[in-house]
């Protein structure tokens, strides 16, 4: 996984609340390869109107925000389903960083899984960087994550808080399942006086 | 009765699965179940890359049912008829069949959408951590489980290593008093606790339903329940095992027989949170107050009962909400104030995980018996068990004469993902779980509801109170 330290890249504020992983990517589209380039689905039904017309109001489609690494959202981002897709869509198109007040369990679990950030602030500095980037459409932000820190061009800084965890993860760029082996002998110990203790579930049963 | 080692449900479930703790207080978990559909392919192909096994395959089940057809079985999958489709649910099968993990495949004599079949093969027991490939493997709660769904890097986790690492959630009490009138059901009473709490208002936590109203549901309607745990932004909502847990379980062929079945049972029996247990938040409903329930946006706190009126925007103080509302009003093509038994319906889809067992077709058939359908409708049972069970007690007969269509079981018009979609502009009335724009279908318009609701709007074309078909 590429890792992620310093992230210097253009922001689109899209402030709504609740943005659902139907939104991020319809269903239709998990049955491709991700070799179709997932970045193509993303938001593709609020891209793309009848005749796969863009719209040229969608965020993403204005000029200024073509380019987006870091999206700006309202909270409860990313709600609805498990589906990775909305990850990986999010990813191939370019973005690395999201910012919202607060995001759906699973959805920030695979964002981490993918190299993506999802960085909460509160609702009140989420809205001013969105009129920020609204007054300057195409700024650039810097994301700090060893600093943990946003800063704007106007000099604003706002501080992050994310579990240590999860940011080694992100900046050393680990495969989670590289640091759950390391855990091989605890497994195994747990396992075998787990199904002792149960002893109905060991060997679980049958194949159909 | 306080006591300092009292623990919930949860904590007794987290305990027993703790292999080992990171710095964070994160857990790494041992995985009971780890159920997938046809959608996670990226997990097997990235663990085929990284040249890694199926640590246990026997603990992995996978089930077809998203990309499975609902006619024309009889060809298995070459009756699929989209290509895509049927790659998806060949590539499932492969998989399967290389990495030796549980199948039940399209032509499985007990195929079905996987929180339906999990459940009724006895795999799901109080105490177990099931994962899932699907955000509804939360059902599997109703047993006293610690389940929810992951994504498909999370899926591969569990495929290599049977653990997962888990940010153990905030224990959250939903106290549900009273008794649930006739013609409410645990549909409504979820929808009603979703509209209660918001859509993240169970973010972080993990909700155990108590109280009488709770007790009194059969396991299936503790099913619906907890499978609607997820819209309410929990990862997972649970019910304490009790007399009807272990009956349900009985003999179904995942279940412990003989001296494993007593001493399960025993075990199990030590599970239910301990009096005096604390919780980091309480809700408390009256479930004797609640009626049928209906959402009218695209959210599914975005609902009221059935004999109210479409809220008018312009009330709602926050800003945020009241811009969300007038969204979906436009999207839903409804102006505030309409009373929503005026509205009118063009298909009706009774299915899905939420309400697709044999207790939901009865409700429906109740409803549909010696009436007729003024529009599409399709039921499609959650399991072919559930199909056959039905037609045992003849509700396939019912629903035919009424009009309805009677499919072969999958996860059909729920996401369309099989291309039993919903046309755009049209408005569905729909027992599935999920009302956002486009959900079953580009334009699509949804309405959720119970199956005896769905039942009644199939019937009078538009959306109707069950209760007056009821005679009560
Ligand atoms: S019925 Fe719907 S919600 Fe349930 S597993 Fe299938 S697609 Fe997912």
């Amino acid at each position: 996984m590429e890792p992620f330290t310093l992230l210097r890249a253009v922001a689109a504020p899209y402030y709504h609340a609740d943005v659902d992983t139907d939104e991020l990517i319809p269903h239709r589209f998990l049955r491709k390869p991700l070799a179709a380039g997932y970045g193509n689905f993303l938001f593709h039904d609020k891209r793309r109107g009848a005749g796969e017309r863009e719209d040229p109001d969608f965020i993403l489609n204005r000029e200024a925000y073509r380019r987006a690494q870091i999206l700006v959202s309202g909270p409860n981002f990313g709600c609805g389903s498990t589906r990775e897709g909305a990850v990986y869509a999010l990813r191939d198109y370019g973005i690395r960083a999201l910012i919202a007040p607060s995001f759906a369990d699973i959805f920030s679990a695979n964002c981490i899984q993918n190299g993506v950030l999802p960085l909460t602030l509160s609702e009140r500095d989420v809205r001013s960087l969105c009129d920020f980037l609204q007054a300057q459409p195409g700024a650039e932000i810097t994301i700090d994550l060893p600093a943990q820190t946003v800063s704007t061009a106007d000099a604003t800084t706002y501080r992050f808080d994310l579990e240590r965890s999860r940011k080694i993860r992100l900046v050393e760029g680990l495969d989670e399942i590289g640091i759950t082996l390391k855990h091989s002998q605890d497994i195994e110990r747990f396992e075998a006086a787990y199904r002792a203790r149960l002893p109905w579930l060991a060997p679980a049963r049958g194949t159909s | 009765m306080m006591s300092t080692t009292a623990r919930t449900l949860l904590k007794k479930v987290v305990d027993l699965h703790a292999v080992a703790r990171n710095d964070d207080g994160d857990l790494l978990l041992y995985v009971d179940y780890n159920v997938v559909h046809e959608g996670p392919f990226y997990a097997f192909d990235g663990l085929a890359r990284e040249g890694r096994e199926v640590a246990r395959p026997a603990q992995t089940v996978a089930c077809a049912d998203h990309y499975v057809p609902t006619t024309g079985r009889d060809k298995g999958t070459a009756g699929i008829k989209d290509a895509e489709a049927r790659d998806m649910v060949e590539r499932l099968r492969q998989n399967a069949e290389r990495t030796r993990i549980v199948h039940f495949g399209i032509d499985h004599p007990q195929q079905g959408i996987m929180h339906v079949v999990v459940p009724e093969q006895g795999m799901a027991h109080p105490g177990m951590v099931i994962v899932g490939s699907d955000s509804h493997t939360c059902t599997n709660g109703a047993f006293g489980a610690f389940a929810f769904g992951v994504g498909a890097s999370q899926v591969k986790h569990v495929l290599a290593t049977q653990t997962l690492w888990v940010k153990v959630p905030r224990a959250m009490r939903i106290d549900v008093q009273g008794e649930l009138a006739p013609g409410v059901s645990a549909k409504d009473l979820a929808l009603a606790i979703i509209a209660r709490i918001g859509m993240a208002g169970g973010a972080g936590a993990a909700l155990e339903y108590c109280g009488s109203a709770v007790r009194a549901l059969s396991m299936e309607a503790r099913m619906t329940l907890c499978n609607l745990t997820v819209e309410a932004g929990a990862r997972s909502g649970m019910v304490a095992p009790d007399e009807k847990t272990f009956e349900y379980l009985r003999e179904l062929p995942y279940a412990p027989r003989g001296a494993d079945w007593e001493a399960a049972r025993s075990f199990w029996q030590t599970l239910p949170s301990d009096p005096g247990a604390v919780f980091d938040s309480e809700v408390s409903i009256d479930g004797s107050r609640l009626g049928p329930m209906v959402t009218w946006g695209t959210s599914q706190d975005e609902a009221c009962e059935v004999g109210s009126r479409i809220p008018e925007p312009a009330l709602i103080d926050d800003p945020g909400r009241r811009a969300r509302a007038e969204r979906a009003l436009a999207y839903m093509g409804i102006a505030p104030g309409t009373p929503l038994t005026d509205i009118a319906i063009d298909r009706v889809f009774i299915g899905s995980c939420t309400n697709a067992r044999l207790d939901d077709l009865r409700a429906a058939a109740r409803v549909a018996a010696g009436r007729k359908v003024r529009i599409p409708a399709i039921v499609v049972p959650g399991s072919r068990t559930v199909k056959r069970q039905a037609e045992a007690e003849g509700l396939h007969e019912v629903l035919l004469s009424a009009g309805f269509e009677w499919r072969d079981a999958g996860c059909s018009m729920c996401t369309g993902s099989n291309g039993d979609l919903v046309p755009s502009g049209e408005r569905c009335a729909s027992t599935s779980n999920r009302n956002m724009e486009g959900r079953q279908g580009k334009g699509s318009r949804t309405h959720l509801m119970s199956p005896a609701m769905a039942a009644a709007a199939a019937i009078s074309g538009r959306i109707a109170d069950v209760r007056e078909f009821i005679g009560s």
